[in-house]
């Protein structure tokens, strides 16, 4: 990011800040049906309820990318699920205790519900033969239920006027987030940010190896269940903005986009907090946009989009580069298999005369002269050989590598025969394959160990480069 | 075949205390896994300065025995003693190679940052690596030789350079008695032997280095003791006391694989060509 794109940026948001503060309840109290109106307002943060939505979403988005980068390398992923479902109980409760939205009161129910959830998966799984993913059904499903059933019946008593209805926590409205929510997230941010900067390093020893850092002496359990708690704030202060179903989303899709672009743990959580503040905001944008949809799938899909994005193409892990680089290294085999023909139509002449024809070719790979055109055109347009009528030169570079490749597969066979005590009628196969990736340094250490020969196990001279 | 047998120190005159307080000693251990004994009446003391094999069948409680000793694994009864202490407080004492499989190699971390984690112990839950820190993980990715490898991601390394990198980390530890489970499984020829020159250069600087095997073709090499381990103790001592075929019998039953039984008619026959 260049200076002035960041100064910009910057003077935008002192512009967004300095603006009067009007606080409307929620965003979705202001009701505006023009798509382009509403486009303007969000994004010049003219109406301050926007700035709220805004403002939560990024935390979120942060909040989510951090923790939800030690879950995915834990594989913990499915545990936020069953954690996002437990909480719905303790929502209830918290509406419960004085039949309000009271950001604090739902916080503290739903934590310790989600907590109760995640120890009574783990005192399933200790106590009898139950595995970790049947206990975690069991706990999301039962629990879940046990929320919407408190919760329609807190709906039903009429006395909730200032509920936002269980659709909200179930799909998310980040329209419905008002002030108090967002100073709940970014107090549960700051917790999150305070407790990795102290001890990411043991809690990242100790998710990589918990017996060795055992050991090393290092409160494993107390680490696990604090970040365990994290993730459960985090869960729960994200529930009204992306709702209990798709909250995992936005832990685990952002975190996973991350591991796809990187194998360094550091530049693993920057690029889970990038992808899940975008895939925040884009989905509180898209959502203010269409107030009549719920907010928590726009995330979501945002959060999948970049994904695929990075399952494509990622640098090393991106399917479309990895697939584009297995074509060009086939294509060079290829190519390097129609020189290394070509050479040896020239060596059983004993190269007399430097021009092969389309049918020698053909011949010596046992293939139709059509195929030994195209396989030259390849050649051609690498510049290794030439063609004029019927016969194929081989320029310098070309017959360069051609004697670097024959020189390959005959070092490799005798290398096997006399090395590794293979056969010499077993060697062939494997020399095929070794002889386009064997590189200069292994050349010159086989030559050295078999002390320079100069004919391979059938007889057949090796050339010199 | 390693012929030094006296244990370093006991020429200083800390010899006696060195020889009286064992390196590792377990009393009557028992250890079960839901309800079913793995180990059973263990009584065992390791001396200071030794290289010791822990041989067995599989199924043993081979594993289980470090693992107990490193409070991984609770026993049912029993006491255990690292260096005269409870075991309990001692851990950290202790520096442990762990069996390769019991890590994810995916996990985003590179070779220097698994090897620094070796240094935790030490610098508790505040501290932050300083330079010592920094130069203990360096001299130690050079004794396994890894040095050049420091900035890899721990996935791109070959079996014997991931064994590699646990030997380092736990070097990176500073203990005086190492347990390492299995560090020869799935290593290279060449790597084993580097292993086991840099084991029996930590035994000569006065470690004790306790290592779970499998191999018994190499285990009467390797070592200058061996625990032979079937649930219960069948016999600990030197190698040339335990290595019989009458304690190798007793230890594998009547369970013996082709491979076994292999090193065993060796055994036999290098026990005769002593007579």
């Amino acid at each position: 990011m260049s200076a002035t794109t960041r100064a910009i940026i910057l003077g935008l948001a002192a512009l967004a800040l300095g603006a009067p503060p009007v606080f409307a309840e929620r965003i979705g109290d202001i009701v505006t049906t023009d798509p382009g109106e509403q486009l303007v307002k969000f994004l010049t943060f003219s109406d301050p309820g926007v700035r709220w939505t805004v403002l939560a979403a990024v935390l979120l988005g942060a909040a989510c990318g951090l923790v939800g980068s030690f879950i995915v390398v834990r594989k913990m992923a499915l545990l936020g699920d069953a954690i996002s479902h437990a909480v719905l109980p303790g929502v209830a409760l918290g509406f419960a205790w004085n039949m309000e939205k009271d950001a604090v009161a739902i916080l503290t129910g739903a934590t310790a519900a989600g907590m109760i959830g995640a120890l009574t998966i783990g005192a399933i799984r200790r106590t009898t033969k139950i595995k970790e993913d049947a206990a975690l059904g069991i706990v999301l499903a039962s629990f879940f239920a046990i929320g919407i059933c408190a919760l329609k019946s807190i709906e039903n008593t009429g006395r909730a006027g200032n509920i936002s209805g269980v659709n909200h926590f179930l799909f998310g409205q980040a329209g419905a987030l008002n002030q108090s929510d967002v100073v709940v997230l970014a107090i549960v941010f700051a917790l999150v940010c305070l407790f990795l900067a102290v001890f990411c390093r043991q809690l990242l020893a100790a998710s990589f190896n918990g017996e060795f850092a055992g050991v090393l002496g290092l409160p494993v359990r107390w680490l696990d269940n604090a970040l365990l708690l994290l993730l459960t704030m985090v869960i729960v202060v994200s529930l009204q903005a992306v709702g209990v179903v798709l909250v995992s989303a936005m832990l685990v899709t952002p975190a996973a986009t991350a591991y796809l672009m990187t194998d360094r743990f550091h530049r693993m959580l920057s690029y889970a907090v990038l992808f899940g503040v975008i895939a925040a905001w884009s989905g509180a944008l898209l959502s203010f946009l269409r107030t009549d949809l719920p907010t928590g799938p726009f995330m979501a899909l945002s959060a999948s989009a970049m994904f695929c994005i990075a399952y494509l193409f990622a640098p090393r892990q991106g399917t479309i580069l990895r697939w584009l680089r297995r074509l060009r290294r086939e294509r060079r085999v290829r190519e390097e298999n129609t020189l290394k023909a070509i050479y040896k139509v020239l060596e059983n002449r004993d190269f007399d005369g430097e021009s092969v024809s389309f049918e020698e070719l053909a011949q010596i790979r046992r293939e139709p002269v059509e195929t030994a055109q195209t396989r030259t055109e390849f050649l051609v347009h690498t510049g290794e050989a030439t063609v004029d009528g019927d016969s194929i030169h081989l320029t310098p570079p070309g017959l360069q590598r051609a004697r670097e490749v024959v020189r390959n597969h005959r070092l490799w066979e005798l290398y096997l025969t006399n090395e590794a005590d293979y056969a010499p009628d077993h060697v062939h196969d494997d020399a095929e394959k070794i002889e386009h990736i064997l590189g200069e340094e292994a050349v010159r250490a086989l030559e050295r160990q078999l002390d320079f020969p100069e004919t391979d196990p059938h007889g057949k001279p090796i050339p010199t480069v | 075949m390693h012929e030094v047998r006296t244990a370093p120190g006991s020429d200083s005159a800390s010899a006696v205390t060195h020889e009286a307080v064992p390196a590792l000693e377990a009393h009557d251990l028992t250890v079960a896994y839901r309800k079913k004994p793995v180990l059973y009446g263990v009584d065992v003391a390791f001396p200071q300065g030794h290289l010791i094999g822990i041989v067995g069948p599989n199924g043993a409680g081979k594993s289980t025995f470090i693992k107990a000793v490193l409070g991984i694994v609770k026993p049912e009864s029993g006491w255990m003693k690292i260096f005269g202490e409870p075991a309990e407080t001692s851990h950290r004492r202790i520096g442990y190679v762990p069996q390769r499989e019991s890590v994810d190699w995916d996990f985003p971390v590179t070779v220097w940052d698994v090897v620094m984690m070796g240094r935790f112990g030490r610098m508790g839950l505040f501290r932050r690596p300083k330079k010592e820190d920094r130069e203990v993980v360096a001299d130690c990715l050079e004794k396994v030789k890894l040095g050049s490898l420091a900035k890899r991601q721990i996935g791109n390394l070959s079996g014997g350079q991931q064994q590699r990198v646990f030997l380092a980390r736990a070097l990176a530890q500073e203990s005086d008695i190492y347990l390492m489970d299995e560090p020869f499984a799935g290593v290279d020829a060449s790597t084993e032997s580097a292993i086991i020159i840099l084991l029996e250069e930590m035994r000569d600087s006065g470690k004790t280095v306790v290592v779970v095997h499998h191999d018994l073709s190499t285990a009467r090499d390797y070592f200058d003791s061996l625990m032979l381990l079937n649930m219960r103790l069948v016999a600990f001592g030197a190698v040339d006391e335990v290595f019989t075929p009458e304690l190798l019998q007793k230890t594998y039953g009547g369970r013996l694989t082709v491979l076994s039984e292999m090193a065993l008619k060796s055994a036999r026959g290098k026990g005769e060509a002593r007579e």
